[in-house]
């Protein structure tokens, strides 16, 4: 099924694509052409559908998904696959703020960049960067995994609570409460099967660093007022 | 929530239909600012030794010819040219001298921009009727800005509105709110920068006008406003040759810049970007936070 939101209307695209939760007549497989940065597109999807949209794609694409399959052929603006709850999100190009908030599970694959706050309170999901993400990657993240193949901003893991966050590349700086642990060797092995699982299959998972949760932040302790 | 747009163009085509273009630009950011619109066009320069001002009146039936004979009568005046509330006349003076003799002359008139190149329109109201109103289709230019509105901080007035002129030929967009602004306006009201409404943007414009009168290049003057300024912002500032994009370093507020062989464009959104030639096919990136980006055409010696 090949549909122009201009044409056939986001309203009715979306209803569409949520009717196949409930009606087994609706197309599994989907290619939406001219998003033109169009904001929620193929938000809110609940059934095991393939959703290929060729173009850049505005504000929250693929938030709260579920089971789908959503590939973005181009870039994605804030907030794409924001509290999802599983299925798969992939971005070949760079995503703009806040990519995967609060996303609780499935995998969010982005190719090129992604900037601020990327995985911002992350309750779950695993969110695999080729390239490098801005400041506050993983702000307050509470779980799941963030895996940065390049480079990561200023205030890396600000706040984080026992999401997992391995960059590769260098670290401007660490936030509030936030470590490097050591690479031991189930964590190549999670980075591997992270990676592999992504599809980005020329990456060294021992190359990567490990960044966490130093756990003085949980409940407030006047002896670690210095520490916010 | 505001929407910026900023069209820089490096062929004749897009000079020729650069207010369409931009005009597409602001009806997709409509939904982040539908209070107010306005406009700075950078077109038709002024002969040397003359200035163009852009002027309002609130009165609908302002005689601009009237305006007009008197400015010539002063100082040799080219023909008014209304455009909505506004009119743009050229004026065989300096830019200084014009702004000082109309305000003597004709306090209830506002001057919007003065400079070779600027023209600033603005008005309260939908930006879809304010496109419409001031006929911004037809016009050409080397490069504009837009900016819908919509207030946080003060009154939905025309002169609320942006672009706010920061100088001869330089003016100012904003998009997010600035908290310290009553106390840098006291400041810079000592500093002798006329500030007139209550907006926090136009405070913005003003400290830039400042940091340049103290001999300040833009880049420098936005540079240091990483400093002095508390708040949230994405600006578009235009000058005579082009213009200039900032973020405060949290960037909270978005901004999005996409470039091609024709055009260079800013915009709070790419929707407002798909809308221009050749979009799908242009390099497209986010402007990281705290950095200056500048465009210029180049100064024909």
């Amino acid at each position: 099924m090949v549909v122009d939101p201009a044409e056939y209307g986001l309203r009715e695209l979306n209803a569409q694509l949520h009717a196949a939760a409930r009606d087994p007549g609706v197309p599994r497989s989907w290619r939406i052409v001219n998003p033109a940065g169009r904001h929620n597109l193929a938000v809110g999807l609940d059934a095991e559908l393939d959703v290929a949209i060729e173009g850049h794609v505005g504000y929250y694409c693929a938030g709260m998904n579920q089971r789908a399959t959503v590939r973005i052929d181009g870039n994605a603006g804030v907030g794409v696959a924001e509290n999802m709850m599983s299925g798969s999100v992939i971005v070949q190009g760079d995503a703009s703020q806040a990519a995967g908030a609060t996303a609780r599970g499935g995998q969010l694959v982005i190719h090129g960049n992604a900037s601020a706050r990327c995985g911002i309170s992350l309750k779950g999901a695993d969110i695999v960067v080729g390239g490098s993400i801005g400041h506050l990657g993983a702000f307050m993240a509470q779980r799941g995994r963030l895996v940065v193949c390049g480079d990561a901003g200023e205030s890396l893991g600000d706040s984080i609570y026992e999401a997992r966050v391995y960059v590769r590349g260098r670290v401007k700086s660490l936030g509030a409460d936030c470590i490097e642990k050591p690479m031991r060797d189930e964590h190549v092995a999670e980075v591997a099967e992270l990676l592999e699982r992504a599809g980005i299959g020329d990456v060294d998972a021992a190359s990567f660093r490990r960044y966490g949760s130093a756990r003085r932040l949980y409940h407030f302790d006047v002896d670690n007022a210095r520490a916010y | 929530m505001c929407g910026i747009a900023g069209l820089f163009s490096k062929s004749l085509d897009v000079s020729e239909s650069l207010g369409s273009h931009l005009g597409e630009m602001l009806l997709q950011l409509s939904d982040r600012g539908p209070d107010s619109a306005g406009v700075a066009f950078y077109r038709d320069p002024a002969p040397s030794g003359s200035s163009k001002v852009s002027l309002f009146s609130p009165d609908p039936e302002q005689d601009w010819d009237g305006v007009q004979a008197a400015l010539d009568e002063a100082f040799g005046a080219g023909q008014a040219e209304p455009r909505g509330s506004h009119a743009v006349i050229v004026v065989e003076t300096d830019a200084s001298e014009a702004q000082s003799w109309l305000r003597d002359r004709y306090p209830e008139l506002r001057v919007m921009s003065a400079g070779q190149e600027i023209e600033i329109f603005k008005e309260a109201g939908p930006p879809p009727e304010f496109l419409e109103s001031f006929g911004l289709a037809n016009m050409s230019g080397s490069h504009a800005l837009g900016h819908t509105r919509m207030a946080t901080e003060s009154r939905v007035t025309t002169e609320h509105s942006h672009p706010f002129s920061t100088g001869l030929d330089l003016c100012l967009v904003h998009n997010g709110s600035l908290s310290n602004h009553n106390l840098l306006r006291r400041s810079l009201r000592r500093e002798g920068i006329p500030i007139q409404t209550q907006n926090d943007s136009e405070v913005a414009a003003g400290y830039l006008t400042w940091r340049m009168r103290e001999g300040d290049t833009l880049d420098q003057a936005l540079e240091r406003s990483l400093e002095d300024l508390d708040g949230f912002f994405t600006f578009a500032v235009g000058t005579a040759d082009g213009f200039a994009v900032l973020r405060d370093p949290i960037a909270c507020k978005p901004a999005v810049i996409a470039e091609t062989d024709a055009w260079v464009a800013i915009a709070s959104e790419y929707r407002a970007l798909a809308v221009l030639p050749g979009a799908e096919e242009a390099e497209v990136w986010e402007p990281e936070p705290g950095r200056v980006y500048s465009w210029a055409h180049e100064v024909v010696a």
